[in-house]
């Protein structure tokens, strides 16, 4: 305990482009810019594929690479195909890690609804559309938070590889914390980063409770 | 009304579900397609909607071939009610029933107040128009489903297996409130079912359709149970078909006796001269109290002391020859006591009466 003490009670830890608020922000900005783009890339994706029907083995596939895919492998790919300077060698790995859980939960979420209601949301005379954003996407809406939510708090933990390639964020504490061994730096990254992803989960569970219908998420109790 | 000419689904498998299909349902009525499962019964209702497209044929919507239709447009003028109702889990019970108008543009208000004049036609409590889905029971689900399918009133209503996942009681009294509001609304109803007894109680006309999709018989339900047109409706009607005929003979031909009435107040020594083997005992207000046989009364005393058989009683007017003897079954004179709407005995259907009427019957099934 004396280690967190050292870290987090010191007042030059907390100012100062090495100081905890900016190295938070900047992580922050990392980690929501690299969801941010895979909500962008796999929400739709995953809508088409499981309203269509269409394109399915992209999901089994996409998934099954992701679990492969070395994100710290990747970044140095980046870096030795990109070079440093920019944040492309940060953000591509991360989304790479964030589009197969939301891919696949959003595909999931859709398929999964039960056919009689999507068979009598196009007998009330539905269009398409209409079916997928009036019906289907309120009632897969948990999934596809779920799937949000994986994303973030994976993207959150390992947005720490940004300080490989001399970006900032959370994991400079932890890097520069090892590499002069002094380690209440380094557990004070920990700490720091383990609290950002306890937040976001908080966060997103906020989201769904004000985004989510209580007639589906069965939460408004027979008054 | 609603024509098919010749209407045939063939899938690219090969497989036939509909073959060459061709009946009218008229306007006003309800119309039932039953039969076994892989009759195409339900393909037939769903080529209605467009759900799904013939393969050769044509059905006509008021003369209008409904392939020239686009199909949302099609089906927001045709109320759809299907077996587990398929509510909207997200939205209230209210705007579930708003559904349509909502897509046809109606304002909020408007949309919402026929929503709740509906839930109160179909009977449901207006306090549940708040609730979600899940906190309904699977009868008054399917009741909100019927409400939705009626919100912008279209004319034709197409109802797949609507009854079959509730219980029988709620079941019962389901078709008794289909009943009730088709006497009022006048729409065009094409019913779908694999209860026979349903078809029977509902229809005013029945489609029996055999495996393999095509048509073995279309008539009104006593004509079906009397003639039966081949060995496949008969097998399908099941047992007990004469009894189920007399549903669909009225009561009304009933010789009906006055002379067997006396009321509770009567001294016992009134009736015991009687020729009569049973009495029917009355209250004050006319209602039956039950049988008495003038051969075993004790010694004195009034008719109010004396202990009533039990007995059955049919409603003049209303109910049918089946109800009548059923009534007669009851009672160990035999007799049927038949009383008005308010329940006031009007007379006695004796057995001889009841022979007669069922003579007419039997002589109606030779011709």
């Amino acid at each position: 305990m004396n280690w967190l003490v050292d870290f987090f009670g010191n007042a030059a830890n907390w100012s100062g482009p090495d100081g905890i608020p900016l190295r938070v922000l900047e992580h922050l900005v990392f980690a929501g810019l690299s969801l941010l783009l895979a909500v962008v890339l796999a929400v739709p994706l995953g809508l088409w594929i499981g309203h269509t029907g269409k394109g399915a083995v992209l999901v089994v596939l996409s998934a099954n690479a992701a679990r492969a895919l070395p994100t710290l492998g990747l970044l140095v790919l980046v870096v030795l195909l990109m070079g440093v300077g920019t944040l492309a060698p940060v953000l591509i790995p991360l989304v790479a890690l964030a589009v197969p859980p939301i891919l696949v939960n959003t595909y999931e979420g859709i398929r999964g609804v039960d056919p009689e209601l999507r068979d009598a949301a196009y007998g009330m005379g539905l269009r398409g559309r209409q079916v997928l954003g009036g019906v289907l996407v309120p009632v897969a809406l948990p999934l596809i938070l779920l799937g949000m939510r994986t994303a973030a708090i994976q993207v959150v933990a390992t947005a720490t590889v940004a300080a490989y390639v001399g970006l900032g964020g959370l994991g400079r504490y932890i890097i520069d914390g090892l590499a002069t061994k002094d380690y209440p730096r380094a557990i004070g990254g920990a700490v720091l980063v383990a609290a950002l992803a306890l937040a976001v989960q908080g966060l997103f569970a906020l989201v769904q409770r004000v985004t989510v219908s209580p007639g589906v998420s069965g939460r408004q109790r027979i008054r | 009304m609603i024509t098919f000419d010749g209407v045939t689904k063939r899938y690219p498998d090969g497989t036939v579900a509909v073959d060459d299909l061709s009946l009218e349902v008229p306007t006003g009525e309800i119309t039932v397609f039953v039969g076994p499962s892989g009759c195409g019964k339900t393909t037939s209702l769903r080529m209605i909607n467009r759900m799904i497209d013939p393969s050769g044929g044509r059905i006509l919507l008021d003369g209008v071939d409904v392939t020239t239709i686009d199909p949302p447009t099609l089906r927001r003028g045709i109320g759809y009610v299907i077996q587990q109702a398929g509510l909207f889990p997200h939205r209230k019970i209210v705007d579930n029933v708003a559904t349509v108008p909502y897509l046809l543009g109606w304002d909020k208000k408007k949309a919402r107040d026929r929503a709740m004049e509906l839930l109160e036609r179909v009977g449901l409590d207006l306090r549940l128009a708040g609730r979600y889905p899940f906190q309904l029971s699977g009868g008054q689900q399917q009741r909100v489903g019927v409400a939705r399918a009626l919100a912008a009133d279209p004319p034709v209503l197409l109802m797949d297996e609507p009854f079959s996942a509730v219980d029988p009681i709620v079941r019962a009294s389901l078709q008794e409130e289909l009943l009730r509001l088709q006497a009022e609304l006048n729409k065009t109803i094409v019913f779908v079912t694999h209860d026979i007894d349903e078809a029977i109680k509902l229809g005013d006309r029945v489609a029996v359709l055999r495996v393999g999709g095509r048509l073995a018989q279309l008539a009104d339900p006593a004509t079906l149970l009397a003639e039966p047109a081949d060995d496949f409706v008969r097998e399908f009607l099941g047992r007990d078909r004469g009894i189920r005929r007399l549903s669909f003979v009225p009561g009304d031909g009933l010789r009906l006796r006055g002379d067997l009435t006396v009321p509770a107040s009567a001294e016992v020594s009134s009736v015991r001269g009687t020729a009569e083997a049973w009495l029917v005992v009355v209250d004050d207000d006319g209602g039956p109290l039950g049988w008495i046989a003038p051969k075993d009364l004790p010694d004195s005393g009034t008719l109010a002391g004396v202990p009533a058989a039990p007995y059955g009683t049919f409603v003049k007017g209303r109910d049918s020859l089946r109800s009548a003897l059923d009534a007669a079954l009851l009672s160990p004179s035999g007799n049927a006591i038949a009383v008005d709407g308010s329940g006031r005995v009007v007379g006695v259907a004796t057995r001889e009466a009841l022979d007669e009427a069922l003579a007419r019957v039997a002589d109606g099934a030779r011709g």
